[in-house]
């Protein structure tokens, strides 16, 4: 048995999902969606910085192109060290290609010129 | 001098919304200060996403979205100055500013825009209790610590209140390697969203403590150890509820307070609930022509509230520009039972308008409804399965509605 | 190393002497625990320069305090430092208290303060936003508020402009006298060694003397409120003194924000803790003489430690060890006192002993300091024309420049912290409390010593604030 809050929208439900799966405390199905999400394969968009060889800026944000899976979000952090980025970049230039073998790319999340 | 017909304060979320409007809406001589050296004012620090669901119906990272109005802005060439720092402003709108290129510079606005956004609140305003020692630091410090200078800035954090940018931060440490060991909350229910609590702390394990609150930071030079303790509705410790944690750093994220230095120096009235000023349905103070809106006037919970915020502002100060402003009989809106704050705090009745009204609740309410009420008759009922305080509500209200315009008074009824 | 003198703590006290000693011919060290001077007691205190009515006839306090006072005008012209004699009003809220009132007025008038007692009526007048529980008031108009920050600073500044050596972080573990030579740390050579380390001038004594004297240490918990109205409160309030002291006052500080406090509580050296219910306390205390107060301007709470001695007067002696001078128990009325006590040690203990020669090229002028903000236009552009460095705002809330930060950093005495920089110039002082600026700061220390910004400590040397560089930093 799990409990979960539901964040599909900002009620809140409180979820318990119990060994076979039956969701309760879900006031609507999406919220049994999210659930069943959460306890099969949930999944989270990464977002960090890598260090950026700029005269004005250090940091350059990054994002995962689309979400991984939760268990892998230290993994994907680990994957940015030592990366450093010579400008210019810009806004969704490919940083790292197929990070941890995940089909999931590291973006850039701003323009930096110089 | 040199004239403007548009200042506009503040080159973040609402500043780069205003003078975009404002640039749409044809005026062409206006210009933007910011204080710091880029445009996009705290997104740029805030890496996460979540931004723009309202405004461009995806999920964006704060850069991103500050990206696409700084494009815009360039696009559309409206001139900005960086690093310029306003240090007066008359009620003549007459501005003063200092840059490292123009030196000291004293130039006429027509109208002001506002868009100082907000500060966050400090160990001094908290009284905050024990040592006065280094590692402890609001969240949009450390945050800009971690994300804008690339450094770490504890590797055991405990984090007091449960705001938004703690939570954001306490996620960003644990993937960055330090240890989050858990966020107290002196309120019964969290200050941030849920989608937060779920994603910052659930995910970690990281133990969020209600009714808590820091209690005595430990240390000789750098946080050594902080006590946390209950509190009971009285917000009075409750003995032998202390827990002690072994930290290095105290990461505060206690609440936002609009910044208002230049208008404040004006002995402007501030309103006691937002920090802000007051405002009509223009956005505008009550100094003719400075207009204000985004953190500045109140804190919001979603950067896509303050562009849209800042877009009506903007059309308040071109109709200003204009000189379309008639005299109108001017109504108040009233808080009542349940409301913290409502927003625009006067506005004046036109037939055909539509007003929008933005609120927040004083405390958590459940299956209740929104109550509109004018001279006593009922303008209009909302029901509502819940009302968080860390959600604003905005209610678009036609004047058609309103029959015999009064002033209107905001209140929650608990009711099935 | 050998010095004629060397004076152990870098407080008010031990500035005032090192900055009256550098008049004469004479080689003088400072050996300093922390990272900056002034930082204990100095730096933590209710920064007023008291008239002198109040110390017990015939006392030491009372002789120093009152010769002390006059000394301020010119020592803040010389040292450039913001004093105002803003006048002090003790307050009364019964008929006992109106009747001590009268006492005092009397103790003043032996200790050679003039006073006045205000009724009701007349402190309506000048302090409009006094409770409905004050009776009446006595105002000594010689009663000023100091920036003690600057105060210290610049006499040390003054100090090693003129010759004298400072020694930050040096914590003095060890003195032995060798025939006629002191020897501090093994390290530093010296013919008389002063006393002045405050709070912990008891455990230095006992390094080289028998104990003969005892510190108790006594907290004082502080709030500072942000500048709101610059005349909410003009004279620096007290209530009618108790037992404890001369209780909590309200005050306008010499950077306009206002002062309200302090507790006094017995307490240990190093607690410089502050708990919500001693600041509750103080609240309700100072809402006795003001209403009103608005306490949603908090902007910051801090605790001082008082170094109380134990007989309450000032111990300025040599007891069994020649040229080993304790300058000790310097609580309040201490600061006020300063100069005076400086004057008499050097006069008394040195220059009648020694006949050292006073110097022809000392100079009793620091080099002004310029607050960019606190001129005019054209002043203003003037100056950020001439160095750009003067047109970028640093600390948004004081609005402090880059240029003026540089300067400081350019002087005798410079920031090494955070915490230094803070005093110096307020970076950090106002609403945000450093939230805006303190990134930019650390860039700018770290930038002039060569450093990197993880290196610039908030106050002591462990005192850090940033650990490593996040990965992909090494390469």
């Amino acid at each position: 048995m799990k409990e979960l809050i539901c964040i599909v929208c900002p009620r809140g439900c409180h979820l318990t999902i119990d060994d076979n799966n039956n969701v309760t405390g879900n006031m609507c199905p999406r919220g049994k969606q999210y659930a069943l999400n959460e306890i099969t394969n949930p999944t989270r968009m990464v977002t960090s910085t890598v260090k950026v060889d700029s005269k004005l800026f250090k940091r350059l944000p990054v994002i995962t192109s689309k979400e991984v899976s939760k268990s892998k979000m230290f993994e994907v952090v680990k994957a940015l060290d030592g990366i450093v980025v010579k400008p210019p970049v810009y806004l969704h230039d490919v940083i790292i290609k197929d990070v941890c073998g995940l089909g999931v790319d590291i973006i850039a999340t701003r323009t930096i010129l110089e | 001098m040199k004239t403007y017909d548009l200042v506009i304060i503040g080159g973040g979320s609402a500043g780069l919304a205003a003078a975009l409007e404002a640039k749409k809406e044809g005026v062409d001589n206006l210009i933007i200060l910011e204080k710091e050296p880029y445009l996009g004012g705290i997104l740029q620090q805030c890496i996460h996403n979540g931004f723009g669901l309202v405004q461009f119906k995806e999920q964006l990272s704060g850069p991103e979205y500050a990206q696409r109005y700084i494009d815009l802005v360039n696009e559309n060439h409206i001139p900005y100055l960086l690093e310029t720092m306003v240090y007066e402003i008359t009620k003549d709108k007459e501005i003063y500013y200092t840059n490292k290129q123009d030196g000291v510079c004293c130039i006429k606005a027509r109208a002001i825009i506002m868009a100082t956004g907000c500060i966050e609140r400090t160990a001094g305003a908290i009284q905050l209790e024990g040592a006065r020692v280094s590692g402890i630091m609001t969240a949009g410090l450390a945050q800009k610590y971690m994300n804008i200078e690339g450094y770490m800035v504890g590797k055991k954090v405990f984090i007091l209140g449960s705001g938004d940018i703690g939570l954001i931060m306490a996620r960003r440490c644990m993937l960055e390697g330090a240890k989050v060991l858990g966020v107290a909350e002196i309120m019964p229910y969290s200050n941030g969203l849920n989608r937060n609590i779920v994603q910052c702390l659930n995910d970690f394990d990281i133990p969020l403590y209600l009714s808590h609150t820091v209690k005595k930071v430990v240390g000789k030079d750098r946080v050594e150890k902080i006590i946390i303790a209950k509190v009971d509705d009285k917000m009075n410790y409750i003995p032998g509820s202390e827990k002690e944690f072994d930290c290095d750093t105290l990461i505060l994220s206690v609440g936002l307070i609009p910044y208002n230095p230049l208008l404040e120096k004006l002995n402007i009235a501030l309103n006691p609930k937002t920090k802000g000023v007051n405002v009509n349905q223009d956005y505008e103070s009550e100094f003719e022509g400075i207009f204000s809106c985004g953190n500045s006037l109140h804190v919001h919970d979603l950067v896509d509230y303050v562009s849209k915020e800042a877009t009506l502002a903007a059309k308040g100060a071109v109709k200003y520009l204009k000189n379309n402003k008639q005299e109108e009989k001017v109504y108040k809106t009233v808080a009542g039972r349940g409301i913290n704050y409502v927003l625009p705090q006067q506005f004046s009745y036109q037939k055909d308008s539509k007003i929008d009204f933005k609120f927040r609740v004083s405390k958590p309410f459940k299956a209740c409804s929104i109550v509109i009420k004018n001279n006593d008759s009922v303008v209009r009922i909302i029901k509502k399965l819940y009302l968080l305080p860390a959600e604003m509500e905005i209610i678009s209200l036609d004047m058609n509605a309103i029959t015999n315009p009064s002033d209107l008074v905001f209140e929650i009824k608990e009711d099935f | 190393m050998t010095y004629d003198v060397i004076i152990i703590g870098a407080g008010v006290v031990g500035a005032s002497i090192a900055r009256e000693l550098a008049k004469y011919k004479i080689k003088v060290a400072v050996l300093e625990k922390d990272n900056d001077v002034g930082n204990e007691t100095s730096n933590a205190n209710s920064a007023i320069i008291h008239s002198g009515y109040d110390p017990e006839c015939g006392s030491l306090k009372a002789k120093l305090n009152v010769l002390g006072n006059a000394m301020f005008d010119t020592l803040c012209k010389e040292l450039d430092v913001k004093f105002k004699r803003i006048g002090s009003i003790t307050l009364a809220l019964d008929d006992n208290d109106v009747k001590t009132l009268k006492e005092l007025q009397i103790r003043a008038t032996k200790n050679g303060v003039e006073t006045s007692i205000l009724s009701r009526e007349e402190l309506l007048k000048i302090e409009p936003h006094i409770s409905n529980n004050v009776k009446a008031g006595l105002l000594a108009n010689t009663a000023g508020i100091i920036d003690p920050f600057n105060f210290c600073v610049h006499l040390m500044e003054n100090a090693v402009d003129n010759g004298v050596e400072l020694y930050l972080n040096t914590k003095v573990v060890k003195i032995v006298k060798e025939n006629d030579t002191f020897i501090i740390n093994d390290k530093f050579k010296a013919k008389m060694v002063i006393n002045c380390a405050g709070l912990f001038s008891d455990e230095i004594n006992e390094m080289i003397n028998p104990k003969s004297f005892e510190i108790i240490p006594r907290k004082g918990e502080y709030l500072v409120l942000d500048h709101f109205d610059d005349d909410f409160v003009k004279h620096t309030l007290f209530l009618v003194p108790s037992i404890k002291g001369k209780g909590v006052l309200i005050s306008p500080t010499s950077s306009n924000n206002y002062l309200i406090g302090p507790s006094a509580e017995v307490c240990l050296k190093d607690d410089k803790d502050t708990d919500k219910m001693t600041i509750e306390q103080i609240k309700k205390t100072a809402m006795l003489m003001v209403d009103n107060i608005p306490f949603n301007q908090v902007i910051h709470t801090f605790a001082g430690i008082r170094p109380t001695p134990a007989n309450h007067d000032f111990i300025i002696e040599e007891i069994k060890t020649k040229n080993f001078i304790n300058v000790a128990g310097i609580e309040s009325p201490g600061f006020v006192s300063s100069p005076a006590i400086a004057k008499m040690v050097v006069e008394d203990f040195i220059i009648n002993r020694y006949h050292y020669e006073l110097k022809k090229d000392f100079n009793p002028y620091v080099r002004p300091y310029l607050h960019i903000n606190e001129l005019p236009f054209e002043k203003r552009k003037e100056i950020v024309d001439r160095n750009k460095d003067y047109g970028e705002i640093i600390c948004k809330c004081e609005k402090v420049s880059k240029g003026e930060i540089i300067d400081c950093l350019n002087r005798s005495v410079p920031p090494h912290s955070i915490k230094a920089l803070k005093k110096r110039l307020r970076v950090g002082f106002g609403k945000c409390q450093g939230g805006m600026c303190q990134s930019y700061a650390l860039h700018i220390l770290a930038n002039y010593y060569h450093k990197d910004i993880n290196e610039i400590p908030y106050d002591s040397l462990d005192s850090y604030i940033l650990l490593d560089e996040l990965k992909g930093a090494k390469d």
